[in-house]
């Protein structure tokens, strides 16, 4: 299925009666849907609603190709605050990334420690829910507390709630420069301690993140004398931890450790664990990984582990959260169980968003 | 604007209701005599008030849980409530109602600096959470104008805002995690010192609930450390349109501000009668602030003169110390003050798109006009949170109502051209009945979905956000 508007969507959902999967770029979904399920294609609502530079918002269609939407930004120096990584190679799929899939999976890149996910820059949805109902929440607005906020329920929702047509972010400004900062040779309890320091110092780290092969990298970015500055201050507020190879050019660092290239090809299931930053060092120690890279501080943790390993059985009960991101897993489920409190809800507004079941169905648990 | 009628059958039932708060809770935690619950009639937009039936002041979430369990036992309505702060009758409660105050739940509960983030009881006030981390370097960055007074559990409910969420954004971007008491007694935790959810974004939904989903009692805060340093500039012009201008600019230019405040010329004479702050004479003025070292402030500052000087200001003062610092920001923070001094005054909250600000400004001073009411805006430019300022004579019969009609049609045009009715105040029940002007009756019934998930029988704080008539066949059911 193939709507072309909200209204034709709107009926699709009305009549159907069995399970759809909600297709965007099909780059980035994370465990099952049911077997059968028809699907069911975003890429008719694409294109740019609007785009005020000077008020710094977007409103696009959620089928909008999220590479497009790069380049009209780009055009005017501005840039989606939350480095919108790329998962198709990781994943090992064709597709191209769309912003309803970064939506509907609330992506984030490493610039999430200073910017926030993609449910921080959102300031408006509209959707058809599982009923073919059309729906809107939000707006194109930086401030809006009119209301209950749905347009972060949407986000990270995985197409369980409705089917997005339409999703307005605000923007930044793309900085003129950015600097990277690389330290050799921690262990991982260290380099965290390294990036706490780093991102608790007033020299506005937008990235920290670590691997056991190159150490660990910083990044500052903003107008060029700016940087310049806050990167030698950085480093020498660090020279506890050694000395700092500063580089004015590091893009493709950036852009590897967001797309998780260092784990493209590599065997193995991948876990997404999501922990307070101090509690990195522990959590490795008991899974093992083959291979890892911490981003986010410390604060996320990528695991490549033995194919069909349930990470969750290794960790016991944990503070955070744990995704089977790629591979079998042991049969683990892909996201983290919930408290029943929190099932009885999330079922609820399952319910009410989607009556029939059908939408994404056996997604998200 | 009008309330529910309340249930006599509550009302009839007040002592025994008082008889059993009082065996949840400590003996100076349940208020029921009228000299000891007039406190708690109204909140900060106190044309409107009525006395609760209780109030209660539990120190503890389970205490919280105790309360909601017995009161969903005899669907006894409750409001939430926080320092009372709330500008759009958040925590006005009803004659059948019992008010819950987290005001007595101020505790620090942890700070962790190599993480980042502090743990409180959200009776606390939002500048005490900063005090708690400032010797650190730290700070919490949402800062609405009542933050010496408000809790953050009103800044969750109503998912405050501030000078400075041009840069660091409001509430939800900052809150990492709760525990919330559901309406009937169920304590759930949402979230933690982490980031993101593993499942829905429940966090995301709880963050600006005006109360309506539950009852936030501990909140896990994300703090940041403090800049080297800001200043700001002033900068005037002869027009709002090209003050308007100016603003876009400076954003399209890549600089990013932490605030940009913007006032109009009635504002501007107001707070110089009031404040002296040394203004000069001009139709509208910006403050611009910027963060960092002496050297990046310099050149932020210096690329802000350079865009400033392409639309002939009249006036454009650099600060370039703490106190001139001080001497910019004064007549802005004295602003509501001199207002007051003036007359009455209702504060409006309405978010535009910044490109429509000459039209909206235009706009509402023929309005001004036609109803006979005088108005100063002053807002945040940056992100388009209008703060139109209504004046009127409270003791003048009708003029209330005249000011309200006025407003309405501020906040009418703020959605016709954009945007919305409220940025950072909330909806409670001075917008509540503008709602469908906003939103189609889909919009709202999935949200009033959403409370039937969290609070099936309607009894917190139901009579708020939605207008009465679309919310009436739910409520009903808890009577």
């Amino acid at each position: 299925m193939r709507p072309q508007n909200e209204a034709e969507l709107a009926q699709i959902l009305v009549e159907a009666q069995l399970p759809v999967e909600i297709i965007g770029g099909g780059t980035r979904a994370i465990g099952d849907v049911v077997a059968g399920a028809t699907p069911l294609y975003t890429d008719g609502f694409a294109g740019i609603e609007l785009y005020e530079p000077g008020a710094l918002t977007l409103v696009a269609g959620a089928g909008s190709l999220l590479s497009d939407i790069n380049d009209q930004l780009a055009v005017e120096k501005q840039r989606l605050p939350f480095e919108a990584p790329d998962y198709a190679a990781v994943l090992g799929r064709e597709g191209r990334s769309t912003l309803g899939g970064v939506v509907a999976c609330n992506a984030a890149g490493p610039r999430r420690v200073q910017a926030g996910a993609c449910r921080d820059s959102m300031i408006g949805v509209r959707f058809v829910d599982g009923a073919g109902t059309i729906v809107k929440n939000g707006g194109r607005v930086m401030k809006n507390v009119t209301g209950l906020d749905l347009v972060k329920l949407m986000a990270g929702s995985h197409g369980t709630l409705g089917v997005l047509t339409q999703v307005a972010f605000k923007l930044l400004p793309v900085p003129e420069a950015s600097r990277t900062l690389f330290f050799d040779g921690q262990d991982p309890a260290t380099a965290v301690s390294l990036m706490a320091a780093a991102l608790g110092s007033p020299y506005e780290v937008t990235a920290a993140s670590f691997r056991p092969q190159s150490g660990t990298v910083l990044r500052v970015e903003g107008f060029d004398a700016a940087v310049k500055y806050r990167a030698s201050a950085l480093a020498k507020h660090l020279k506890f931890y050694g000395q700092a190879q500063i580089s004015e050019n590091s893009l493709s660092v950036w852009a590897d450790i967001r797309d998780l290239k260092p784990f493209v090809g590599q065997t193995g299931d991948l876990w997404r664990v999501s922990v307070k930053p101090s509690d990195a060092a522990g959590i490795l120690a008991k899974a093992a990984p083959l291979d890892y890279m911490l981003d986010w501080g410390g604060g996320l943790l990528w695991l490549l582990l033995p194919e069909n390993t349930d990470l969750r059985l290794l960790l016991g009960t944990f503070e955070g959260h744990a995704t089977l991101f790629r591979g079998k897993g042991g049969g683990a489920p892909s996201f983290q169980p919930q408290s029943p409190a929190i099932i009885t809800l999330t079922q609820g507004l399952r319910a009410k968003f989607d009556p029939k079941a059908i939408l994404n169905k056996g997604r998200m648990g | 604007m009008e309330m529910p009628k309340a249930n006599q059958m509550i009302i009839d039932a007040k002592p025994s209701i008082v008889a059993g708060l009082a065996q949840l809770l400590p003996k100076d935690a349940v208020l029921h005599y009228l000299n000891d619950t007039r406190p708690y009639e109204c909140d900060a937009l106190a044309a409107y008030a009525c006395q609760p039936l209780a109030v209660v002041l539990p120190r503890t979430t389970e205490q919280v849980a105790a309360v909601l369990r017995f009161c969903h036992a005899h669907a006894i309505p409750v409001v939430p409530r926080g320092a009372g702060t709330s500008l759009a009758g958040g925590s006005l409660p009803t004659a059948d109602s019992v008010v819950l105050s987290v005001a007595r739940m101020v505790d620090v509960l942890e700070t962790d600096y190599p993480n980042r983030f502090i743990r409180v009881q959200t009776g606390r006030t939002n500048v005490s959470v900063t005090a708690a981390v400032e010797d650190e370097g730290f700070f919490y960055a949402p800062d609405p104008s009542s933050q010496l007074a408000c809790a953050i559990a009103g800044n969750i409910a109503m998912n405050s805002g501030g000078a400075h969420c041009l840069k660091y954004g409001v509430t939800t971007n900052n809150l990492l995690g709760v525990t919330l008491v559901q309406m009937d007694g169920t304590i759930i935790q949402i979230g933690g010192a982490y980031m993101d959810s593993g499942g829905l974004d429940l966090l995301g939904l709880i963050c600006g609930s005006e109360g309506q989903l539950g009852i936030v009692t501990e909140a896990t805060l994300r703090i940041l450390p403090k800049p080297e340093g800001a200043r700001p500039v002033l900068i005037g012009f002869d027009a709002n349109e090209v003050a308007g201008a100016c603003v876009s600019d400076i954003i399209k230019a890549g600089i990013l501000p932490v605030a940009i405040e913007f006032m109009d010329r009635p504002c501007i004479v107001a707070t110089e009668d009031f404040a002296k702050a040394g203004y000069p004479d001009c139709e509208a003025l910006l403050i611009v602030e910027v963060e960092g070292s002496d050297n990046e402030i310099d050149l932020q500052l210096a690329l802000i003169k350079e865009i400033a000087m392409r639309h002939n200001p009249v006036a454009f003062r650099e600060s370039k110390s703490a106190e001139e610092s001080q001497k910019i920001w004064l007549g802005r923070k004295s602003a509501f003050g001199a207002m007051g001094n003036i007359a009455d005054y209702m504060c409006l909250d309405g978010t535009i798109p910044v490109s429509a600000l000459p039209l909206v400004l235009r706009r509402i001073g023929e309005l001004s006009q036609h109803y006979g009411l005088g108005v100063a805006n002053v807002f945040h430019a940056g992100d388009g949170n209008m703060h139109p300022l209504i004046l009127y004579n409270a003791n003048k019969p009708g003029d209330l109502e005249l000011c309200e009609a006025f407003g309405n049609d501020i906040l009418r045009l703020c959605v016709e051209v954009g945007g919305c009715l409220t940025g950072e105040h909330g909806v409670g029940v001075e917008k509540r009945d503008l709602m469908t002007v906003q939103f189609a009756p889909a919009d709202l019934e999935a949200q009033l979905n959403v409370k039937d998930v969290f609070d099936p029988k309607w009894l917190l704080n139901a009579a708020k956000v939605f207008p009465l008539d679309v919310s009436a066949s739910r409520r009903a059911t808890s009577v």
